[in-house]
Parts: C-alpha cells; sequence; structure tokens
C-alpha cells in the first residue's frame, strides 16, 4: 500500500509543530511503520535537533531537489529506529529554493516504500506553507488553548477549505487541565466550538518536553511523560486504531467533559 | 424584445452609439457568433459604431472581454463601455480600461418574460441579496451591494462589509459593517451576537467585555438616537 502524506502545520510559531512531527514519526516507528519525516522550514531548521541526528547531516531537502544528490543520500537514518529516517531541510537558502511541485514529486517518490511521510510545515501561510500542504493527504494542525492560537488555526482552516483539501484535524497542545478548571485557559471543548473541527489529540503541557527535545529524544521515549502517552495515542489513531481520550485530570470532571465530547460524539 | 422568446442579443442606438445586450444565460460562445453574424449581415450600418456592452448577470472574465473587444474591432466598432450586475465582468471591463457601470438598482431578472409570470410587486421583490451558505474563518471578507445573509458563523478575524442588513444565522463574533454606504437603518441580527466590532453606516460600536457563561440568544442591532443599540430579536 501508498504511504500517506501527513503536513503538520498550524499559522501561528512556536505551537509545537515540530515537537509533534518529531514525537509522531517516532511513536510511529515504534510501532513497526515505515517512516520519513521531512523538514520543510527551509533556512530555520529544528527537526534535526528535536530528533538529536543534526550532527549526521550531510545532503538536505534542497540538495535534492537541485539534484546534487540522491533522495535515499538525504535521508538520514534514526539512531534507534531503522525503519526512520529523517530528510532535513537545508539552513543557507529560503522557501524559494523548493517549489509546491517539487514536494509531490518528492514524496510520491518516497510514498512505495513507506507507511508514513510527516512533513514539518514552518509557521505562516506563505511559500513554506503552501510547499509543506500541496502533497498532504492529511493535514494536522497544531494549535494551543489560547485566542492567537486559535485564531491562526481557524485562518489555516478557512485557507485549506478554499483549496478543496481533506478535512484538517486538531491537535490541541500544551493544554494545562488546572488552568482549564481556574476558567484562566480554552478548554478543548471552547477550541472545538470555535474551529468546529475533529480533534484527533490533547497533549498535556509536560515539563519533559523541552529538555526532552533540547537532548534530542523525543518525549514520546520517556515512558513516564504524560505528553508522551499523548502523544503516542495520536500516533495510534492516525494508524486507524480507536484509542480513547487519555484521562488529564483524575480529581476532577474533565474527563466526564472530554468523553462527553468525543464519546457520544455529535 | 420578441414575447415568444427572448432574443440573445438585442442592439439599439443610445447618445452617443450603440447599446448591445447579450442575454446573461446563452452559452457566451453561440452569443458571440450570433453578434458576428449580426455586425457582418449590415456591416455598412455598424461601421464605426461606439459600442457599450450589456452584460447582464454574467460574469465576464478579463479573457473573454478581450476576444468580444477583439471581435468588434475586426469589424471596425470601437467597444467602449460595459454595463454589468456582475463583479468579475466590472473587474474585466477595468483591466481593460473600458468604461464600466455596475447596475446594482435593477432588479429585473433575465428572463423573467419568458417565464410570463404576473408581474411582481417591487415591494415584495426587496432589494438584491447574498446568500453565504457556510461559515466565514478568520481572514476572509465578504463585500456585497445589498443585504447578506449567512448561514453559519462569522468568526472572530472574518469580515462582512455590506450596503444593505446582514443576518447571520449562527454566532457572530468577527466584524460586520451593515449599510456600508450610509444607509442608517440597515439592521445586523445574529443567533449569538458578541462581534468583535459592528458598523451601521457611519455609527461604530465595540462589544462590551461580556460576562463569561452569558446565555446566547438572538439580538437585532440598529441605530436608535445617533447610536447603535442592540436588543432581542423577536
Amino acid at each position: 500500500m501508498a504511504g500517506k502524506v501527513i503536513t503538520v502545520t498550524s499559522g501561528k510559531g512556536g505551537v509545537g509543530k515540530t515537537t509533534t512531527t518529531a514525537n509522531l514519526g517516532i511513536a510511529l516507528a515504534r510501532m513497526g511503520k515505515r517512516v520519513v519525516v521531512i523538514d520543510a522550514d527551509i533556512g530555520l531548521r529544528n527537526l534535526d535537533i528535536v530528533m538529536g541526528l543534526e550532527n549526521r547531516i550531510v545532503y538536505d531537502l534542497v540538495d535534492v531537489v537541485e539534484k546534487r544528490c540522491r533522495l535515499n543520500q538525504a535521508m538520514i537514518k534514526h539512531k534507534q529506529f531503522p525503519n526512520l529516517y529523517l530528510i532535513p531541510a537545508a539552513q543557507t537558502r529560503d522557501k524559494t529554493a523548493v517549489s509546491p511541485q517539487d514536494m509531490v514529486n518528492l514524496t510520491n517518490e518516497l510514498r512505495p516504500d513507506h507507511d508514513f511521510i510527516l512533513i514539518d510545515s514552518p509557521a505562516g501561510i506563505e511559500r513554506g506553507y503552501r510547499n509543506a500542504i500541496e502533497p498532504a493527504d492529511e493535514v494536522l494542525i497544531v494549535t494551543n488553548p489560547e485566542v492567537s492560537a486559535v485564531r491562526d488555526a481557524d485562518r489555516i482552516v478557512g485557507l485549506l477549505q478554499s483549496s478543496t483539501k481533506a478535512q484538517p484535524k486538531l491537535i490541541i497542545n500544551r493544554l494545562k487541565p488546572e488552568m482549564v478548571r481556574r476558567g484562566e485557559m480554552m478548554s478543548a471543548e471552547d477550541v472545538r466550538e470555535i474551529l468546529s473541527i475533529k480533534i484527533i489529540g490533547i497533549v498535556p503541557e509536560d515539563e519533559n518536553v523541552i529538555p526532552s527535545s533540547n537532548n534530542g529524544v523525543p518525549v514520546t521515549l520517556n515512558e513516564g511523560s504524560r505528553a508522551g502517552v499523548a502523544f503516542r495515542n495520536i500516533a495510534r489513531r492516525l494508524n486507524g486504531e480507536d484509542v480513547p481520550f487519555m484521562n488529564l485530570d483524575e480529581n476532577q470532571g474533565l474527563f466526564a467533559r472530554i468523553s462527553r465530547l468525543f464519546g457520544g460524539g455529535s | 424584445m420578441g414575447s415568444m422568446s427572448q432574443e440573445n442579443v438585442t442592439i439599439k442606438g443610445i447618445g452617443d452609439g450603440l447599446l448591445i445586450t447579450l442575454s446573461p444565460t446563452e452559452e457566451w460562445q453561440a452569443i458571440t457568433s450570433e453578434l458576428a453574424a449580426r455586425i457582418d449581415e449590415k456591416s455598412a450600418f455598424f461601421s464605426g459604431a461606439r459600442i457599450t456592452i450589456d452584460t447582464g448577470a454574467r460574469p465576464v472574465p478579463k479573457y473573454e472581454l478581450s476576444s468580444l473587444k477583439a471581435l468588434l474591432e475586426r469589424r471596425g466598432l470601437q467597444l467602449m463601455a460595459v454595463h454589468s450586475e456582475s463583479k468579475t465582468t466590472i473587474q474585466s471591463a477595468e483591466a481593460l480600461d473600458l468604461r464600466a457601470t455596475y447596475k446594482s438598482d435593477d432588479i429585473t431578472r433575465p428572463n423573467a418574460s419568458s417565464l410570463d409570470l404576473d408581474t411582481i410587486d417591487p415591494e415584495e421583490m426587496g432589494t438584491p441579496g447574498v446568500l453565504i451558505n457556510r461559515t466565514l474563518r478568520s481572514g476572509r471578507t465578504v463585500h456585497s451591494r445589498g443585504h447578506v445573509v449567512i448561514l453559519g458563523d462569522v468568526n472572530a478575524g472574518a469580515k462582512v462589509i455590506a450596503t444593505g442588513d446582514v443576518i447571520v444565522w449562527g454566532k457572530l463574533r468577527g466584524v460586520v459593517h451593515a449599510g456600508a454606504d450610509g444607509d442608517t437603518s440597515a439592521i445586523v441580527c445574529a443567533l449569538d451576537m458578541t462581534p468583535m466590532q459592528l458598523r451601521i453606516a457611519h455609527y461604530i460600536s465595540i462589544s462590551p467585555q461580556e460576562a463569561k457563561g452569558r446565555r446566547a440568544r438572538p439580538e437585532i442591532a440598529c441605530v436608535k438616537n445617533e447610536q447603535i443599540v442592540v436588543e432581542a430579536w423577536e
């Protein structure tokens, strides 16, 4: 079966696109899937750092597009998972070095030999975003439970609708249940009400994330991390499994609210 | 105009030239070849005429309008002006440096004569409007001469500008400007009215910071005593 191209985007920067891409890539690879993650943020590459592969870069995405190397020369094999590859972004060029059609050609070349091709989109809605979106079979929009991030996510949903992509799915990242409880943060339901798209995952705020990213060991490899569990659950849902949403708050009624949201559904 | 079937091309003399009216519903290709044939029939009569084209509600893209212009020019006619009810056509005309007239007050519908309807009371006919059958998300702007009805929400960051009324059958969170040409009798209504900003004619009001957990209810906004007031929509 030909692989599926999934683009992770957000509109707003800093909401956790790269963290999400790295963690989903790892989680899917851990499930035995053949995975390629592509950093489309040319000029501001990060995905290699978060995945701990920075020092292995020889060729990059732009080298492939400009035919200075073969595709497989730019694919960096992950240290721990031999079925996971990274295609890094070029750091010395800008977004115009690659065209949307280049990305379609590149992913078409990868599809036969991989199950999932994850693309880490840059922030914004300009060329880099369009490069990342063009080949996508599925789009994951990452947002934080705050007004500005949700506003930008809304813009992205609108843009995707006018370009006839499949319905995007939403990942709410960095949710703090205790702040929601105090009424200081939007709840998952508040976000869903504004965006009215399907939520594929809610990732709680977790202090393990930043050190994990700094060390190049995505948090989903940390068994004790709640964010890690959330990312693993999203990966399983991407793989078609029906995974219940985790209880973000044992001693309060949030789980009841969430299960009402997703259980009974519409 | 014949009463049995509507003509696709009608030509009549106006002040400084000829007004050619093209049916807005017939296929464009058919119409332009019919027009060419009509001109070729009486080429002496047409020669050198200054032409105004009326394309009605048909959206004519720039390349079609420019090939029509070329068709006329080959026959020694000069296309001067375009009358249209379509924004697209107006834009095409402006791009070709033609005089463009937007007919917004013309409420006779194409083909109305061929439907053999009783005369419609203009009062009942109302003014033109547009129906938008989806949610407007952030970044989307709708401009309309006339009324706008939205079956869906207007999200924060979206904008609706209308010369008439604006009716939102959903949540209004963005910016709405009704009566944008200065009509202070324009109204805005919504099932849940929490706009970022509301404008009617030259009046502007900014939503008060609503208490959380207020109950959504249909409301209507209009101008009273020199300011925008919002009351229950019943």
